[in-house]
């Protein structure tokens, strides 16, 4: 600086006030609204995406959250494991009297496919065509263990246990096409009564394909041993891991290896962490977008700068520094993208409560991610004005003169 | 007394091989003075222009304002003695479209750093000064050519500079409005304001007080010395 700087009083320079820097920087955009609008929507579509990939993806999350406290995580289940070698080795009879006497169990309970059996809608059915479904005994307590509820009808109880009645799964009601309780299914070679049937059951899938009835009758009428293929435990929470360890030597004491042991709520949480590896693709996705929106601010800055030659020679006029001018194009760099940073919040809010809204989750943006996304377009609004802004302040003053 | 611009051996020349726009000029204007600037177009007059407004720097020689060096100026403290001490006037107007007249002689003030309110109450006193008190709020394509070239020279005076420049200021008007351009020029000129108009209107610059000719880059004729420089 030279000595005349120094000379100078602070009242003798040139100054521009930040509100009116702000007030010039969105005064290029007012005067071409489609250009700033469509620049700006670059940004948006890329921030949008962004935000509604982690808005959809904490939804579903949180929707998984609210069925997993409402079922528990604590049900385990017990089946018979294939075998290294040789013959399978069935559950005993009494697989679940002994494992009552396991402390920590809560409540057990089991069932047993019957593989001989099958259901259809009427005795004209084909019998080839089982649709899948499998016929299942099960004991009376099976629900409760299960966190399953009854849609249309009743349960099995100790008097429709001995009877050829069923109670079908949701997704074996749909394909007999069975809607209400009192219609006759043909089960195991005779009709037999729906007396329920149930909701999807998110913790025993296997449940809404199977048509259940009671173990006196399957025991009675239909030759079943006794032998379960499936155990249910609601097990304490706190001692879960050392309990599941202890239910293949219940069950089997010679041969615990026999047994496989899972819990059913990992299954769901492993579909979540699946989407969740997902969802960091779609944001990859996503940032590429905003940074295709990006070069598109940065483009429309540079032909503004172009443009407006004359503009800027008569800011330097009337007395604008170079920094004033830069300043002045960053700060229109910044207003637009974040025009496009808000909106594409806005638009990736809608599109989460759009799709919970169908999925029937609840919303979930985190605020964070709002913040984050509003953020870095400032960031890429800052990168992408900075060579435009640059070149404008290199404009000459003498622009307006000699246009 | 210090005059208000010396130039001495100012030299400008362009691009390679060089182009010479100003072949050594010297010529001093004091305050108070009303010049005119003739030449034919391509003589280096707005490259005068350019040079003593401090839009432009000299390749060689020396530019004085109010006794201070320029060359040793940065390009801030240039910015600031632009927005202090000189208002310019174009012979495109170069008004802000879709701004009011006020707005726009208000941009005047933008980088002192005066308040918006400040800067609005003396834009209507700039107005009123040249004769538009009655078009604040008019657009400048609600404007005739005459009012719009108004509207500029109340932008280039509403801080009061000692000087103002003016590059061909009725270059794009009839001659009615051209006249009354003239007038105003003079009234601000009587009001106190130093004026150099750039001009090849021979009849507007018969009836300023001083006339300095221009030609291939050389000062030719200056009627306050009557003496070819």
């Amino acid at each position: 600086m030279s000595a005349t700087s120094g000379r100078r009083p602070p009242s003798d320079t040139s100054r521009l006030r930040p509100a009116d820097l702000l007030s010039l920087g969105s005064a290029g955009l007012r005067a071409k609204p489609a250009r700033a609008i469509l620049s700006a929507l670059g940004i948006a579509i890329g921030v949008a995406a962004m935000v509604a990939v982690l808005g959809i993806s904490t939804s579903s999350q949180a929707r998984l959250n609210e069925q997993l406290a409402v079922l528990g995580t604590n049900l385990l289940t017990a089946t018979v494991a294939p075998p290294s070698s040789g013959d399978p080795i069935p559950l005993p009879v009494n697989a679940t009297d002994r494992l009552a006497r396991l402390p920590g169990i809560e409540v057990t309970s089991s069932v047993a496919d019957l593989p001989e059996l099958s259901v259809y809608r009427s005795s004209y059915s084909d019998p080839a065509r089982t649709g899948g479904l499998t016929v299942t005994a099960a004991e009376l307590n099976l629900l409760d263990t299960v966190a399953g509820t009854v849609r249309t009808g009743a349960w099995l109880n100790q008097a429709t246990a001995a009877f050829p009645t069923t109670v079908l799964g949701a997704s074996a009601a749909a394909r007999l096409g069975v809607t209400e309780a009192g219609t006759l299914v043909w089960l195991g070679g005779r009709n037999t009564t729906v007396v329920g049937i149930l909701d999807p059951v998110p913790l025993a899938p296997e449940l809404d394909v199977a048509a259940l009835i009671g173990i006196p009758v399957a025991g009675a009428d239909y030759a079943f041993a006794g032998n379960p293929t499936k155990l249910y435990q609601r097990v304490d929470d706190s001692v879960i891991q050392r309990v599941r360890s202890l239910i293949g030597p219940a069950v089997h004491p010679a041969t615990p290896s026999a047994v496989a042991v899972s819990r059913p709520s990992d299954a769901l949480a492993a579909i979540s962490a699946v989407n969740q590896s997902m969802t960091g693709t779609l944001v990859g996705i996503g940032s590429i977008a905003l940074l295709v929106g990006a070069i598109g601010v940065a483009n429309t800055m540079v032909i503004s700068v172009i443009e407006r030659r004359r503009e800027i020679g008569l800011r330097r006029a009337l007395g604008a520094t170079r920094r004033h001018i830069r300043l002045q194009f960053l700060t229109e760099a910044l207003v637009l993208s974040a025009i496009g940073g808000v909106g594409g919040a806005v638009i990736g809010y809608l599109v989460t409560s759009g799709v919970a809204l169908v999925s029937g989750w609840p919303t979930v943006v985190p605020p964070l991610v709002l913040a984050a996304g509003v953020v870095s377009t400032l960031a890429v609004g800052a990168v992408a004005g900075l060579y435009p802004a640059i070149r404008a302040a290199r404009t000459p003053p003498t622009a307006a003169l000699n246009s | 007394m210090t005059p208000l611009i010396r130039l001495t051996d100012v030299v400008r020349s362009f691009g390679s091989p060089p182009v010479t726009a100003l072949a050594g000029v010297n010529l001093t204007i004091d305050e108070g003075e009303f010049v005119a600037i003739v030449g034919a177009s391509g003589s280096g007059k707005s490259t005068l222009l350019n040079v003593i407004g401090t839009l432009d720097r000299p390749t060689s020689g020396r530019i004085a304002i109010d006794g201070v060096d320029t060359s040793a100026l940065s390009d801030a403290e240039l910015s600031a003695l632009r927005s202090r001490r000189m208002g310019f006037v174009f012979q495109q107007f170069h008004l802000r479209e879709g701004v009011t007249a006020l707005e726009n002689v208000a941009d005047g003030l933008l980088y002192t750093g005066t308040r918006r309110p400040e800067r609005r109450h003396r834009a209507r006193e700039a107005l009123d000064r040249v004769g538009l008190g009655h078009r604040l709020g008019h657009l400048p394509h609600q404007l005739s050519g005459g009012e719009r070239q108004r509207v500029a020279i109340a932008r280039a005076v509403i801080g009061h500079p000692p000087l103002l420049l003016a590059d061909e200021p009725t270059g794009n008007l009839d001659s009615r409005s051209g006249e009354s351009i003239v007038e105003l020029l003079h009234s601000l000129h009587t009001a106190g304001t130093s004026i150099v108009v750039i001009t090849h209107d021979v009849a507007l610059a018969a009836r300023l007080p001083r006339r300095v000719s221009i030609s291939d880059g050389i000062v030719l004729t200056d009627s306050a010395s009557g003496a070819a420089a």
